[in-house]
């Protein structure tokens, strides 16, 4: 007798991931897909692959997928909420492409409260063209454009989206979370549970934060790079539920 | 649908709900803004959406978004605000989607004014997005036109799967004028390829347009061409006015071809045998109907509210030949049948006639 204890979620397709080896997008995505598919919104799901490590995405979430330009995609989601409101939209963004080039953008979708749901990989770096500073770089981290380590006085603290997002009225939900060991992953996904049963259910906005490792980017190993979240990104990005609309409801 | 008096913004975005287009997303610029108003105030009640973006920069990805899920869309707007959209008009090329882009323009560069302008030539049909990519564009002379064209604006773009820009000058979209709308939505079957949240029923669609693999993107690009060249051979417009027995041709397009007419009419009664050729798309652009046409002309004079931008394509369509003068103003001025009449027979003089 045999019994299936795991299997990969449907939400996920056969195409090999092209994330560095290390790296936590990848159970983040399975995360997202499982929740997805749980949910049962997976057939009816459009996703909003952005620029940046995950712009290959499209390629990997079982479901019908647009690419975005670089920043656009909360822009691209509204597009697709307004003409179809009765469908799963979400984006998948990283640091670069949300906290930076896209701030206008997922200020005000979150200002309109449009009914998605946002998946914010913030790995403090910009993954893909190789390492450069993000707004989120923490500060004396070195970066390719930051060779001496960020310096603050030039250079600003780094930008906390979540707690920024949190004081707009039009978020619904937005919890910070990380995905280094099996408790985090556990409750990463019930936010993103949370966050799209929050739309399914037409509430509006929310966005799940998950810190995420780019070991190559930082230049330690897989296992530096998630004891780097706990000691260094968790006290200045601190984890849990920023807005929660429905709290005391 | 009764003939009534509009505004050409009012018109254009009348005419484009009554076509069909469900979703516009738009900013706020002069001189286009009736136009976004007029659909703040009637696309809902149209069955269709209507956001007010953040910025061009948004309302162009949103009218991407639309589109790439299948919604038949829309934005507006003017010069410096279309110079915002066309990183998005390029990734509307690429990635294959109707929309419709009506560019109300006025005079440039930067800031510039919120007065009439042609000045925006280059950039609707080059483009400023990246990539090997072509926009139709079509230019109304009269609001009555501006409305056909945004129809047909509308049939095209979903037709080749193409954004497409209808070129207004500011007087077109600030004129008042008698106007009949085709009361008919347009027939345009549903698109298969959109990505629309139906992978339950279908295998799953992907609206995209990176293509890392070399043979790839030059396989993409080598049909958008083909595209391309296809709608060279069936969308190409112009006009031709007192052209038949025509020994010297004026070329403009938009409101001052309007004015050129009085020039030529103006002319004709003095018994100088001048007509006008109006190019209705300024991509795909009339080249070889200019080419044939000036073969017959002892010189062909462009009119533009620009410093000559139009001008570029007449002289690639005349060759050596025949020689091509340019009249224009810039700033907002417009010029008057008289001016134009007089710079042409200031070229009649240098040849003695």
């Amino acid at each position: 007798m045999t019994t299936t204890v795991f299997k990969k979620t449907r939400g996920l397709t056969d195409v090999p991931f092209t994330y560095c080896p290390g790296c936590t997008h990848g159970i983040i995505h399975r995360l997202v897909a499982e929740v997805l598919e749980e949910l049962e919104l997976l057939d009816t799901a459009v996703g909003i692959a952005s620029v940046g490590c995950s712009v290959m995405s499209y390629e990997f979430f079982n479901c019908d997928m647009i690419q975005a330009a670089h920043g656009r995609a909360p822009a691209v989601a509204t597009g697709v909420k307004r003409t179809h409101p009765d469908k799963t939209v979400f984006t998948y963004q990283g640091d670069g492409d949300m906290a930076s080039i896209g701030a206008a953008e997922i200020v005000h979708a979150a200002h309109r409260s449009e009914n998605i749901t946002v998946i914010f990989v913030n790995n403090a770096i910009y993954g893909m063209t190789g390492g450069q500073m993000a707004p989120t770089t923490l500060p004396g981290h070195v970066t390719t454009t930051s060779p001496f380590g960020r310096d603050t006085t030039l250079q600003g603290e780094p930008i906390r989206m979540s707690e920024m997002l949190s004081t707009i009225p039009g978020s619904y939900y937005i919890e910070r979370v990380t995905v280094i060991d099996p408790i985090s992953v556990r409750k990463a996904k019930t936010a993103i549970k949370k966050a799209f049963q929050a739309q399914k259910d037409k509430k509006g906005f929310s966005m799940i934060e998950v810190l995420s490792t780019c070991n190559v980017g930082w230049g330690v190993t897989p296992l530096d790079a998630l004891k780097q979240i706990k000691n260094d990104m968790i006290p200045y990005y601190p984890l849990g539920v920023y807005k929660d609309k429905g709290a005391n409801q | 649908m009764a003939k009534q008096l509009m505004k050409g913004n009012e018109a254009i975005a009348k005419a484009a709900i009554v076509a069909g287009c469900r979703a516009y997303f738009g900013y706020p610029i002069t001189p286009q803004n009736e136009l976004c108003e007029y659909m703040a105030k009637y696309m809902r009640s149209s069955g269709g959406v209507f956001v007010q973006a953040e910025s061009e920069v948004a309302a162009i990805n949103m009218v991407y978004g639309a589109a790439a899920s299948g919604a038949l869309s829309m934005t507006s707007s003017s010069s410096p605000g279309i110079a915002l959209k066309q990183e998005g008009i390029s990734y509307c090329a690429g990635a294959e989607l109707p929309a419709l882009i009506v560019s109300v323009s006025r005079g440039g560069p930067g800031l510039g004014g919120i007065l009439p302008s042609q000045g925006d030539y280059n950039q609707a049909t080059r483009g400023g997005g990246n990539g090997d990519y072509h926009v139709p564009v079509f230019a109304p002379a009269s609001i009555q036109e501006a409305a056909s064209l945004v129809r047909k604006g509308l049939i095209v773009a979903a037709k080749y799967r193409n954004p497409v820009m209808v070129l207004a000058d500011g007087v077109i979209g600030q004129m008042m004028e008698p106007v009949e709308l085709d009361p008919n939505p347009i027939d345009i079957e549903a698109f298969p390829w959109a990505a629309d949240g139906n992978s339950g029923v279908r295998p799953r669609n992907i609206v995209n347009s990176l293509h890392l693999d070399v043979d790839d993107l030059e396989n993409h690009n080598k049909h958008l061409q083909a595209k391309y060249r296809a709608i060279e051979e069936n969308e190409t417009m112009w006009e031709e006015y007192k052209l038949d027995d025509a020994e010297y041709m004026f070329v403009a397009y938009g409101t001052p071809s309007r004015i050129t007419k009085s020039a030529v009419d103006e002319l004709r009664a003095e018994g100088v045998k001048v007509g006008l050729l109006r190019p209705i798309s300024l991509w795909p652009f009339p080249y070889e109907v200019i080419h044939r046409l000036s073969k017959k002309m002892k010189f062909i004079l462009v009119a533009e509210l620009s410093s000559g931008q139009m001008l570029v394509d007449v002289k690639l369509a005349v060759g050596y030949d025949t020689p091509v003068h340019f009249y224009g103003r810039m700033g907002g001025n417009i010029f008057e049948p008289l001016e134009l009449v007089a710079e042409f027979k200031k070229h009649q003089e240098v040849l003695g006639q």
